[in-house]
C-alpha cells in the first residue's frame, strides 16, 4: 500500500539560497509525522510546497501513489491536503459558525434561496457545534465572536475547521506556540483524535514535549535534509535535540 | 511564560443573557436607537412644529437620498473600505438621466413613460458604471479606497458639471416631478416606500446571506477569506458595484423630488451618509456593521438637522452639530469596545 502523502527528492532554492535539498519523507493515513529543525532547516519551504503557497524547483509530491502538484492553496485544499498556519486565519469579529464555515457556507434549499444566496443559519449552526463537540473541543457558544475565544479555543477551531473540511492530510505549523499548558494537551489531544479517525497529519513544531507525546515518528530537518528519522524507542528529546544541533549524525550522513 | 493563560477558558463561558442580546450589534443598535428616540422626544417637546405631517414629509424624502447612499456605504465600510463618491455619482448620475431625457426626446409630453424610462436607466447605468470602476480599481489596481474614491469622486463631478456647463437640466417630463412628489394616503411618499423597499432587502443581503457574510469577513480579515479560496476580488467589485448602483437610485429620486438633474445635488450627502453609516455603529476597519444601525443613524442625522431649524438654531449649527456627534459616536464606540476586549 502507497503512503497517503510521500516526497521524493523535493528541492527548493529562491535564487542562490538552497531551503531544502533533496527531502524524502512519508506520512501514512492515521500517523502523525512531526517535522522538527532548527530555524532555516527548510520547515517552513516544505510546508508551504506541500500547502500548494509555493512550488518546489525539483522533485515529487504523491498522493495516494498518485504524483500531485499543487498549484495554488485551493488546489492543494480540492486534492485533501490543508494547512493550519500559525495566525490561524480566522476573522476575529465574525462568529465561529461563520469562520467554521468560511468559503463553504451551507445555502437554504429552495432554488430562490440559492439564487440570492440565502444563508442556512440553523443548519449551520448546529453542523459547527456537532463538529466541535464530536472533536470535543471546548469551545462553549458558537455565537460568540472568534476573538472572544482563548488561544486554545481558536486554535482548536482552525484546526477542527481545516479537519472537517480536508480528507486526507493537514498540516498543522507550531499549533501550541503562545498557549498555556492545559491548552497544550487540549490541542494536542485534537491532533491525536483528527488522526485516529484516518487523517494523515504533519506536525511542525519547535517544542520537543509535543512531538514526543504526539507523534509516531518525527524527520529532523537541518540545512535543508532530512538528517534523521526517529521512531518508537529512538524518538526521545535527547536525539531530536541531538540531530537538530548538529551533535548527532554528522559523520553518518 | 507557559501556564500563564491556562485559566483563560474560564473567561468564555456562556453569557446569561436573553439570546439576541448576546450579539454585540444588536446592543449597539438598541443603543443608538435609544439615542435618536431621545432626540425626537426632545424636539417634540422643544417645537410644536417638529411631529408634525409636514414636517415629517419634509424630513423623510430628504433623509432617504442620505439612506440609499448610507445602505451601499455600509457594504462599503464593512468590507474596510470607503466610497468618498457616492455623492459626486450621485450628481453625475441624476445630471446625466435628466440630460437624456431633455436631449433624446426634447418634446415628451404627459406621462412618457418610454422616455423616462431611459432616462432612469440612464442614471442608473451611470451610476452602477462609476461603482464598477471603484471596485475594479479597488479589487484588482489594488489602490487603496480612499484614492480611488476620492479620484472618482472629482471625476464624476467634473462629468457633471460637463454636460452642462454646470448648470442643472430641469428640461424633463413633469410626470417625473409628479412621481417623485406623490404619497401614499398624504403620508407614505412614493421615495420613501421605494427607499424602504431597497433598504429591507439590503438589511437582509448583509445579515443573511453568503454575499453579506462575506462582505464581513473580507472587512474582517481579507487574508483568511482569501485562504478560504472565496474569489475576493469578485465580491470586491461587487460591493462597489451596489454602492454605485444605490447612488443612482437616489439620484432618481433627488431629480424627480426637485424636478431636474443637479450635478451638485448630492454634494452634502456625502459625509452625511458615511457619518450615518459610522453612527450606526459600523466600524471603519471593517468586519462590522448593520443595515438597521445605519437607518438609525441616518435618522439621527435627519432629526438633527431638521429639528435644529425648528427650534430656531441658526442653520449654519446643523452641521456642526453632527460633526461633534459623529465624532462622540465613534468614541464611545471605542470605549465600549475597548472595554469589550479588554481581558
Amino acid at each position: 500500500m502507497s503512503a497517503r502523502l510521500a516526497v521524493h527528492d523535493l528541492t527548493k532554492h529562491y535564487g542562490g539560497v538552497q531551503a531544502l535539498r533533496g527531502v524524502t519523507l512519508q506520512v501514512d493515513a492515521g500517523e502523525v509525522l512531526g517535522v522538527v529543525g532548527d530555524n532555516g532547516a527548510g520547515k517552513s519551504t516544505l510546508l508551504k510546497i506541500l500547502s500548494g503557497a509555493v512550488f518546489p524547483s525539483a522533485g515529487e509530491i504523491l498522493l495516494d501513489g498518485q504524483p500531485a502538484r499543487f498549484a495554488n492553496p485551493a488546489a492543494a485544499h480540492a486534492a485533501g491536503v490543508a494547512a493550519v498556519y500559525q495566525d490561524l486565519a480566522l476573522a476575529g469579529q465574525r462568529d465561529v459558525v461563520a469562520n467554521f464555515f468560511l468559503g463553504r457556507e451551507k445555502l437554504a434549499g429552495n432554488w430562490l434561496a440559492r439564487r440570492v444566496g440565502w444563508l442556512d443559519g440553523k443548519a449551520m449552526a448546529a453542523h459547527t457545534e456537532s463538529e466541535l463537540a464530536r472533536l470535543r473541543t471546548r469551545i462553549p457558544d458558537v455565537r460568540a465572536s472568534s476573538r472572544d475565544l482563548s488561544g486554545g479555543q481558536r486554535q482548536a477551531l482552525a484546526i477542527a475547521r481545516a479537519a472537517a473540511w480536508t480528507s486526507k492530510v493537514l498540516l498543522l505549523d507550531e499549533p501550541t506556540s503562545a498557549l498555556g499548558v492545559e491548552q497544550q494537551h487540549q490541542v494536542l489531544d485534537l491532533i491525536r483524535r483528527v488522526s485516529t479517525e484516518g487523517m494523515a497529519v504533519i506536525l511542525i513544531s519547535h517544542q520537543m514535549p509535543d512531538v514526543l507525546k504526539v507523534c509516531d515518528r518525527a524527520v529532523v530537518l537541518r540545512l535543508g535534509q532530512v538528517v534523521a528519522t526517529l521512531s518508537g524507542a529512538e524518538l526521545t528529546s535527547e536525539n531530536l535535540v541531538g540531530y537538530i544541533t548538529g551533535a548527532m549524525g554528522e559523520g553518518e550522513q | 511564560m507557559a501556564g500563564v493563560k491556562a485559566g483563560a477558558e474560564i473567561a468564555a463561558v456562556p453569557r446569561h443573557r436573553a439570546l439576541w442580546l448576546r450579539s454585540q450589534a444588536a446592543v449597539r443598535d438598541l443603543w443608538i436607537g435609544g439615542v435618536l428616540l431621545v432626540l425626537i422626544v426632545a424636539f417634540s417637546i422643544d417645537s410644536p412644529y417638529f411631529l408634525t405631517r409636514a414636517n415629517w414629509l419634509n424630513t423623510s424624502s430628504t433623509a432617504t437620498e442620505v439612506l440609499l447612499l448610507a445602505v451601499g456605504e455600509t457594504f462599503v465600510i464593512c468590507s474596510a473600505g470607503i466610497d468618498l463618491s457616492v455623492g459626486a455619482v450621485l450628481g453625475v448620475s441624476g445630471t446625466a438621466g435628466a440630460w437624456v431625457m431633455a436631449h433624446g426626446f426634447p418634446n415628451a409630453a404627459g406621462a412618457a413613460i418610454g422616455p423616462i424610462a431611459v432616462g432612469f436607466l440612464a442614471a442608473l447605468a451611470v451610476g452602477t458604471a462609476f461603482g464598477l470602476l471603484n471596485g475594479f480599481l479597488v479589487a484588482w489596481a489594488g489602490i487603496p479606497p480612499f484614492v480611488v474614491t476620492l479620484g472618482t469622486l472629482g471625476i464624476a463631478t467634473g462629468f457633471g458639471y460637463l454636460l452642462n456647463n454646470g448648470q442643472e437640466i430641469s428640461a424633463i417630463p413633469p410626470s417625473v416631478v409628479t412621481f417623485g412628489n406623490a404619497n401614499l394616503g398624504g403620508w407614505v411618499p412614493v421615495p420613501v416606500l421605494i427607499t424602504a423597499v431597497i433598504t429591507i432587502w439590503c438589511g437582509l443581503l448583509l445579515a443573511k446571506t453568503r454575499f453579506g457574510a462575506y462582505t464581513l469577513s473580507i472587512g474582517d480579515s481579507r487574508e483568511a477569506v482569501v485562504r478560504a479560496g472565496i474569489n475576493d476580488r469578485r465580491y470586491l467589485l461587487e460591493i462597489y458595484t451596489l454602492s454605485g448602483l444605490l447612488a443612482g437610485v437616489a439620484s432618481i429620486l433627488v431629480m424627480a423630488r426637485l424636478g431636474a438633474g443637479s450635478p451638485t445635488s448630492g454634494a452634502d450627502d456625502n459625509l452625511n451618509a458615511i457619518a450615518a453609516v459610522v453612527i450606526g455603529g459600523a466600524s471603519l476597519f471593517g468586519g462590522r456593521g448593520t443595515v438597521i444601525g445605519s437607518v438609525i443613524g441616518t435618522g439621527i442625522i435627519a432629526v438633527l438637522l431638521t429639528g435644529l431649524v425648528l427650534v430656531n438654531v441658526p442653520p449654519f449649527w446643523q452641521e456642526v452639530a453632527v460633526g461633534a456627534v459623529l465624532i462622540a459616536a465613534v468614541y464611545i464606540d471605542q470605549f465600549r469596545n475597548r472595554k469589550a476586549t479588554r481581558r
